[in-house]
């Protein structure tokens, strides 16, 4: 059963994985993405990582691919034009991508570090929490990298803003820091008017 | 019976794709950024594997720190390309030869 | 010495004092008022007068045991400490007590001669950083902190030759001065360097405890050639105290420093620095005596410079560079009491010199102040009436210089030209006759100068002549007070200094050298020793050199024209001061030139500006520009060498 599932699956994600390379829309190219995510999420939760499962689609799909999708669609690109050049880079793509995995599965194909004798543990009971276990590795062991995750994801944030921050220069904004210090003498002058002879 | 070669195997498939993506793609950064999503999302795989067939939860934190950090990457990244395209009207990356020596 | 305290703190009371003094003249110059300035510099070195005062005291007449401690140690490398120590004992003590002395009266004399100087807090600055300076160095017990107070009264000596920084001439002086003692000091270093090597100390006691061990250490200065070790270290200190002593030849710098003020002529350049390098064969006498080469060289250089520079002396008209050369040539005989193993001798010289020659620079300066600042003698003359103080004190320094029976230099002199004709070192009978004859320089050209200034015809203009009036009480009293050792130090000092035991523990004298102790057998007491002095030849010598003065210059003042007339070739190479100047300019000086627009052009401009700095720079650019072409700036590119060279790491892990 979960030797058929885990084919199921891994045929979508590389089937997607394929098309997400190879379509011209990115438009296209990104919904490939979240099929691609989704699988993924899936092998994951063969894998036990409930927790991670879950957040790859909340987080990842939820957000970061929306954000993918805004940029594309915000910038005007000329579909026409991406299209070019497409069977020239073809050859040298697929070498390069053959001699990596060619590399990758002598190391992990083979024997080399013992791998066949890894034997899949045990499942959990129904009571097994993955959450738990992990926000008790996380928030013990890991704290302090943890907090500078939060540090990094904060400086991601400032700098995305800061970026793309455009001060246009006719807008109109309100200066709070003046209107606070305004003095009654700003607002109200008092002159003083000659007296003049009704002609 | 699955053993931890096969998840390898798929990360390592998954992560040659990416690859070729990279040199395919030489008109769009967008299709760029993405692959090095599909790299992370690869490598991630193989964490969780080795974290589940190793009984370790440290595998599945990395992932964890992973995610985080390709979050911050990717909301950066865009932000980036959202100036460049303002600058530039373009995001063909046979355009952008700034570099250039 | 005093209930309450240690001699450590009263020696450092000495040390610091003055630089208190100078510093706070010199740092808050703009904040304090002249009188803070000249109060406190005063006070300063008042204070380490007395305390040298009881020192010498605690040495001379309770017998104190040598005091040789260690203050600081400044740093310890493979073995060799180099320290700030004191070393006081007679000698030191006595040289205190004339340090501190001169100074006072220098810094007394300041206020009148200084009073409409701009630069007045800064020269009160100086001067006490001078007598800083200067005690360092004579109580040092160590090479290291020597050569620090030789290099610092170096320094504080060029900052006042070129105290009247505006003045061309004056700039040029204490370049002068400054590089020409760079050359001795060059030598000294060298010198120090060659102790160190040899004893691996640089403490004194040590380097003396071995000296006699190390007599027969030879080394091979050129390829084949044997030398004694410690005549190379002892002519290599020498070459030191011919900079800083002004001997032949490095002797140039000292008649241009009269550029500077005149307290400084009488405090640095006649009495305290320049001394220093006779303190300092004094001292390393334990080395000297153990080079015969050594001393018959100091012999014969202090004799050259006693006779010759006596000579320039006669023809010169600057009234402060007539009192320099004279200065010279003393200088001279106490080197030459030095290379006749006399070192009591020299250093009993010093002491009597000092306060004579301090004497006659500060009277000629009170002569300067009265002339409203000419110093040419052929402007002057019959100033007698007009300043009788300055006068009767010039007529004692005078007396004093020329070695006249029963003044202080007489004993000094005598004794030097004694010991010299008792000294059997090679050069000792030419270096006899050569003080011998400068006896007769040396009257001659001081009575020519005063007979010039002080009586005769008055030839100043009308102006001046109506100003003219005696110098004010801090010009004249420090003169009094300067004539009184000037008359009686000699007779009083000389039976212990000389021939008593007040050296016994200082200096170092071998047998066969020990004229003095020759000297001694003949020896009956001051009284004795004038009737002996004017039954021989100096002292007819010095008479006669009285007599031409007084027949050429008040007799018959036309004649000395005449002569210059008809001897016009030596009057040329007197006048030129035996082309030391001329050959220094041309040869030295334009030689170094010479090179070093040689190497500015092909080494510097050539090869390093052109060949190492800009060929380097190019071949850079001109590498970078074929390189350049490999950043093509295409990001596939970029990913394409980042996974060849993955792939390339991958492998290397693998196989």
């Amino acid at each position: 059963m979960e030797t058929i599932l885990f084919y199921v699956f891994s045929t979508f994600m590389v089937v997607s994985a394929l098309m997400v390379i190879t379509v011209n829309n990115p438009v296209r190219a990104a919904f490939f993405l979240v099929l691609t995510f989704f699988a993924a999420a899936a092998i994951w939760l063969l894998l036990e990582a409930e927790f991670l499962a879950v957040i790859l689609i909340i987080v990842y799909v939820g957000a970061v691919m929306v954000l993918f999708l805004f940029v594309v669609m915000m910038l005007d690109v000329n579909l026409a034009e991406l299209k070019a050049g497409f069977v020239k880079n073809l050859p040298i793509a697929v070498a390069v991508a053959l001699m990596m995995f060619g590399i990758i599965y002598f190391v992990v194909g083979g024997n080399q570090f013992d791998i066949h004798n890894f034997v899949p543990p045990e499942r959990h009971g129904a009571d097994y929490s993955n959450i738990s276990e992990l926000g008790k590795v996380l928030y013990t062991e890991y704290v302090f990298a943890f907090e500078i995750a939060a540090v990094i994801l904060l400086v991601g944030i400032i700098a995305a803003i800061s970026l793309t921050l455009r001060r246009r220069p006719n807008t109109r904004h309100q200066k709070v820091e003046e209107q606070v210090a305004v003095k009654g003498e700003d607002r109200l002058r008092v002159i003083k008017l000659e007296p003049q002879e009704r002609k | 019976m699955l053993t931890l070669t096969h998840f390898l195997v798929l990360g390592a498939i998954v992560f040659s794709i990416s690859l070729a993506g990279v040199f395919i793609n030489r008109k769009n950064i967008i299709i760029l950024l993405m692959c090095v999503e599909l790299m992370l999302l690869a490598v991630n795989t193989n964490f969780i594997a080795f974290s589940h067939f190793l009984n370790d939860t440290a595998g599945q934190v990395f992932v964890f720190f992973i995610l985080t950090v390709a979050a911050a990457e990717a909301a950066i990244g865009l932000a980036i390309l959202v100036v460049l395209f303002r600058n530039k009207r373009t995001i063909n990356v046979e355009e952008l030869d700034t570099l250039k020596g | 010495m005093f209930e309450n305290y240690s001699d450590s703190q009263v020696y450092l009371a000495i040390v610091l004092a003055p630089l208190i003094g100078s510093i706070i003249a010199g740092v808050f110059n703009a904040y304090i008022s002249r009188a803070v300035a000249h109060t406190v510099t005063i006070v300063g070195v008042a204070i380490s007068f007395v305390l040298a005062v009881f020192v010498f005291k605690y040495f001379a007449f309770d017998g104190a045991p040598i005091y040789n401690e260690t203050v600081y140690t400044w740093l310890v490398s493979d073995g060799i400490r180099f320290e700030i120590g004191f070393l006081v004992d007679n000698l030191t003590s006595m040289m205190l007590v004339v340090v501190s002395f001169v100074s006072l009266m220098v810094h007394l004399y300041t206020i009148g001669y200084m009073s409409d100087d701009p630069g007045y807090k800064r020269f009160f600055s100086y001067i006490s950083l001078f007598t800083f300076s200067m005690y360092m160095l004579v109580m040092s017990n160590n090479f290291l902190q020597l050569f620090f107070g030789w290099e610092a009264v170096g320094l504080v000596s060029y900052l006042l030759i070129g105290f009247y920084y505006k003045k061309e001439s004056a700039i040029f002086a204490n370049m002068k001065a400054f590089l020409v003692n760079r050359v001795g000091d060059f030598g000294f270093i060298l010198g120090i360097a060659g102790i160190l090597m040899v004893f691996n100390t640089l403490d004194y006691a040590d380097v003396f405890a071995a000296a006699s061990s190390k007599a027969n250490l030879t080394t091979e200065l050129f390829p084949g050639t044997e030398w004694s070790m410690m005549t190379v270290i002892c002519i290599l200190l020498f070459v030191g105290a011919m900079g800083k002593s002004a001997q032949v030849p490095l002797h140039v710098w000292l008649p241009d420093s009269m550029e500077g003020p005149t307290p400084i002529s009488a405090l640095i350049h006649a009495a305290t620095m320049v001394t220093a390098g006779i303190f300092m064969v004094t001292r390393m006498s334990p080395l000297f005596e153990l080079s015969e080469t050594a001393l018959s060289f100091i012999l014969v250089i202090g004799a050259v410079t006693a006779l010759f520079m006596g000579f320039l002396g006669i023809i010169q008209n600057d009234i402060k560079r007539v009192v320099a050369y004279s200065t010279l040539s003393q200088l001279g005989y106490m080197t030459v009491a030095l290379g006749a193993s006399a070192y009591s001798a020299a250093v009993f010289h010093l002491m009597t010199h000092a306060f004579f020659k301090a004497l006659l620079f500060l009277a000629a300066g009170s002569v300067i102040i009265g002339m409203h600042h000419v110093q040419d003698i052929r402007q002057m003359g019959g100033l007698k009436k007009y300043m009788p103080i300055t006068y009767w004190t010039s007529l004692l320094g005078t007396l004093a210089l020329i070695g006249f029976p029963g003044f202080s230099g007489f004993y000094s002199k005598d004794s030097i030209i004694e010991a010299v004709h008792a000294s059997t070192i090679p050069g000792s009978t030419f270096a006899y006759y050569a003080v011998l004859i400068g006896v007769f320089v040396t009257a001659l050209y001081s009575l020519r100068m005063f007979f010039i200034v002080f009586h005769g015809e008055e030839r100043m203009d009308h102006h001046t002549k109506e100003h003219l009036k005696e110098s004010p009480w801090v010009v004249t009293v420090p003169l009094v007070l300067l004539a009184i050792p000037s008359v009686i130090i000699g007779g009083m000092t000389i039976t212990s200094v000389l021939y008593g035991d007040y050296f016994n523990n200082v200096v170092f004298v071998q047998q066969a050298h020990d004229v003095l102790g020759q000297l001694k057998e003949s020896y009956h007491g001051p009284l004795s020793m004038i009737l002996h002095g004017i039954m021989t030849a100096p002292f007819y010598l010095m008479v006669a050199g009285i007599a031409t003065a007084w027949y050429l210059y008040m007799k018959k003042p036309e004649l000395p024209g005449k002569i210059k007339n008809s001897f016009g070739l030596i009057y040329d190479i007197l006048d030129n001061k035996y082309g030391f100047d001329a050959f220094n300019e041309k040869v030295i000086a334009g030689g170094t030139r010479g090179l070093g627009n040689i190497l500015s052009k092909f080494g510097d401009i050539m090869i390093i500006d052109g060949f190492v700095v800009n060929g380097s720079a190019k071949s850079v650019a001109w590498f970078s520009s074929i390189i350049r072409h490999v950043q093509t700036g295409y990001l596939y590119h970029y990913a394409f060498v980042m996974i060849l060279g993955l792939i390339g790491l991958l492998g290397l892990v693998i196989f």
